[in-house]
């Protein structure tokens, strides 16, 4: 692996880190998802998939700790 | 995940006992050496060689002996894939998102306050008690539910001890997270009494988030770190604008509030932020507490590194004896309950029975993330034992010691504190309060204030400039108040869900999560129990911390005891008798942890009970005692200490109960002579990706 593509894996990986820590799962794995199980269903924007995951976040659950 | 099998290679042999022998080393050197101060590197250094051992020989242990857990098995994450909630992850990203969500405010509160014993009581028990205890309930709960289809905790006490014990539990899940809300919420009282400065920049996270709030929902959509960093450059400028809000004639009464104001203020603003939508306030505080909140542990760690701070206090002060001025009580059972989160947390078994099972790609990376994780939040708990223990123990009695005990100006409390054995000038308690910006430091208990000033000495040394030790201190005060402050509000919106739920079984409409009036209800209810305990912290006579923190620590305590009797029942279910005491030991240590610490806060000298007696019999006699100035509020004091004797009674009859159904449930089990435990059937690895489609 060169050290450009090496960056980029860190990037992508500190990005991810970040979003999940926020309850923000990968986007494109999402996507990936939808179109091999669910061919029939609407790909939602970045934008909408995140609106729903940051309502989902806050109903309910263990949340965080002390 | 195979190095098991693999056999240990000759330089891996020789770098774990190289790893062993420095350990012991460093850790002779913390016990043993008396008389002199030691550098905190040997304290960290002890630490991270405990860990390290703990991490490569206790938890493997229990990966391989006790859990059983299997690379080759799908995990939650394959088999019901959904692109969302169930999602094989990198392991590092799943560990990040475990860390972030278990390391709060509560590692950083117990170990400074359990400081007044010493260094060595507070740094022996999270070591051993991390290694022992708490990161192998984080663990073992991780693997319990890895098999169980990531089920939460509740569902699997449920499961595995029948429907009663998991209300039980979870009505002592309610009960525990009214006091965590409002002993934060207290720390943060106490952090900006009578703090210009400090209110002026909490307040100001307010605009700041619903600015972030605005962007990203408008102009930006999704762009956390983007507008991260804008809102850490605003919050930045509002710790530089407080200095002359604090110096300004008109600005500066306006953000001076009492303990009394600051409650009532923090009530409203708990109720207010619970019910606005989640994306204009909640959540952009939510990511820009979560960033600050790593990026200040890796800063305080390197400060730690850079600085080598000296340990100022003694190893071991006089006040194991239970007089201490910060909290009251023994070094058993009050140590013990005192450092619960970074020692052993109840909490974080409902965090590793939440997200992180769901997202884990194999069952061979739940040590890196249960077990792992857990050990780094207690080095969070070291570091803050080694912020508090590196400060002048007068400075720190000062700030953690009750305005009862040393008086309000800082000539008697000089007095004081110098009479207890830790000499300290006037002089010195005002220039610690001007070097920070503050009018004055003294009984700032609760953790927050005394650790921002341990920092800010960590990094004024390593990058000294003028005026630079107030930033800091505020910058401390502020990345505390923060995410106490976030977990107030989201802590609040769960609590509205169980209490509409509760209150959807006796009045159906009520649990509607759409209806405004369900909605307004239900959140006046759960502020107005955690506010309760709030205010009474606030005009609590010993300061509020003293009072609650003791009743936060049983509750938490209480929690991992059922977490770890839960992983005990499973263990004899699985027939897996001969390991029964990995969670059985540790689960026995904090029942009688629990219900002598409880014990002795129901009847004795320092009980609830005594304390409210007390001011019964003064009222009868018509004298107030302090801080009562009236008969209503000797009244207030007297009912508050009732409560407080109930709430412990409760906390210990839930532990006795939970202890009586696991030992039916442990019973039957032994005398079964085939596995019962409610595991979810095998499925390879490799077949599952391809059946996992649903």
């Amino acid at each position: 692996m060169n050290l450009q593509a090496r960056l980029q894996s860190v990037r992508k990986w500190a990005v991810q880190t970040a979003r999940l820590c926020c309850g923000i799962p990968d986007y494109d794995a999402y996507v990936r998802h939808l179109r091999e199980h669910h061919p029939e269903r609407r790909v939602p924007s970045y934008a909408e998939f995140f609106r729903e995951r940051q309502e989902a976040r806050y109903k309910g659950g263990g949340g965080r700790c002390c | 995940m195979h190095s098991a099998t693999v056999k240990p290679s000759p330089a891996a042999k020789i770098l774990w006992v190289a790893i062993a022998i420095v350990g012991a080393w460093c850790l002779g050197v913390v016990a043993l050496r008396r008389g002199e101060s030691i550098n905190a590197i040997w304290l960290v250094a002890a630490s991270l060689c405990v860990f390290l051992i703990g991490y490569r020989f206790y938890a493997k242990f229990i990966e391989h002996s006790v859990l059983r857990l299997d690379p080759t098995r799908a995990p939650p994450s394959v088999l019901r894939n959904d692109g969302l909630d169930y999602v094989p992850t990198d392991k590092w990203v799943v560990f990040g998102h475990h860390f972030a969500a278990i390391a709060g405010a509560g590692p950083l509160v117990g170990p400074v306050l359990a400081a007044q014993m010493g260094y060595l009581p507070g740094t022996m028990w999270i070591l051993f008690g991390v290694v022992f205890a708490g990161a192998v309930q984080d663990f073992m709960i991780l693997g319990l539910s890895l098999r169980r289809d990531g089920r939460s905790l509740g569902h699997m006490l449920r499961e595995e001890l029948g429907p009663l014990p998991g209300i039980v539990a979870m009505v002592g899940v309610l009960v525990l997270m009214m006091i965590v809300l409002a002993v934060l919420a207290l720390v943060v009282v106490k952090a900006l009494t009578h703090s210009p400065w400090g209110t002026f920049t909490v307040a100001a996270t307010i605009p700041i988030a619903l600015l972030m709030g605005g962007y990203l929902r408008w102009l930006r959509p999704g762009r956390i770190l983007e507008v991260s960093i804008i809102g850490l450059a605003l919050l930045l400028l509002s710790i530089w604008a407080g200095r002359f809000v604090a110096e300004s004639a008109t600005l500066a009464p306006v953000f001076d509030l009492d303990a009394k104001a600051l409650a009532w203020w923090l009530i409203g603003y708990g109720f207010c932020a619970s019910v606005l939508p989640v994306w204009l306030l909640l959540a952009p505080r939510d990511y820009l507490s979560t960033f600050l909140k790593i990026g200040t542990i890796a800063l305080l760690a390197l400060a730690i590194f850079l600085a080598a701070p000296m340990l100022q206090m003694p190893a071991v002060t006089k006040f194991i004896d239970g007089t201490g001025p910060v909290f009251q009580g023994n070094l058993f059972p009050f140590l013990f309950i005192t450092i619960a989160c970074g020692a052993v947390s109840g909490w974080h078994s409902i965090i590793a029975s939440g997200t992180t099972p769901k997202l884990l790609a194999n069952e061979g990376q739940a040590r890196l993330v249960g077990y792992g994780g857990m050990l780094c939040e207690a080095f969070v708990a070291i570091m803050a034992l080694v912020a508090a223990v590196s400060l002048h123990p007068g400075v720190y009695f000062a700030m953690n010691a009750p305005g009862a005990l040393i008086g309000t100006t800082a000539e008697h409390a000089a007095q004081v504190i110098s009479q207890w054995g830790f000499v300290v000038t006037p002089d010195a308690l005002v220039q610690t309060a001007k070097d920070v910006g503050e009018q004055s430091i003294l009984s700032r208990a609760g953790g927050a204030p005394t650790l921002a000033v341990g920092m800010a000495q960590l990094l004024h040394n390593i990058l000294p400039g003028e005026g630079m030790m107030a930033f800091w201190y505020h910058y401390a005060i502020l990345f505390e108040a923060l995410f106490i402050l976030t977990t107030v509000d989201a802590g609040t919106r769960v609590g509205r869900f169980m209490i509409q739920e509760i209150a959807g079984l006796i009045h159906k409409p009520l649990q509607e999560s759409e209806s405004w009036s369900g909605n307004l209800l239900a959140t006046a209810i759960c502020v107005g129990l955690w506010g309760y305990f709030l205010y009474q912290g606030a005009v609590d006579p010993l300061g509020g911390i003293n009072t609650l923190w003791p009743l936060f620590g049983i509750a938490n305590q209480m929690l991992a005891a059922i977490a770890l009797m839960l992983a005990t029942v499973v263990v004899v279910k699985l027939k897996r008798e001969r390991y029964v005491w990995v969670p059985g030991v540790p689960a026995i240590w904090l029942i009688t942890c629990t219900l002598a610490a409880g014990y002795e806060k129901l009847v004795g000298p320092i009980s609830f009970t005594a304390a409210a007696d007390k001011y019964a019999a003064a009222l009868a006699q018509g004298q107030m005692l302090a801080p009562a100035k009236t008969a209503a509020a000797m009244q207030q004091i007297i009912t508050n200490n009732r409560v407080d004797m109930a709430m412990t009674a409760i906390f210990m009859a839930l532990v006795v109960v939970m202890t009586l159904f696991c030992l039916r449930a442990l019973l039957q089990a032994w005398h079964t002579n085939h596995p019962t435990a409610h595991e979810e059937p095998y499925v390879a690895l490799t077949g599952a990706s391809l059946a996992a489609h649903h």
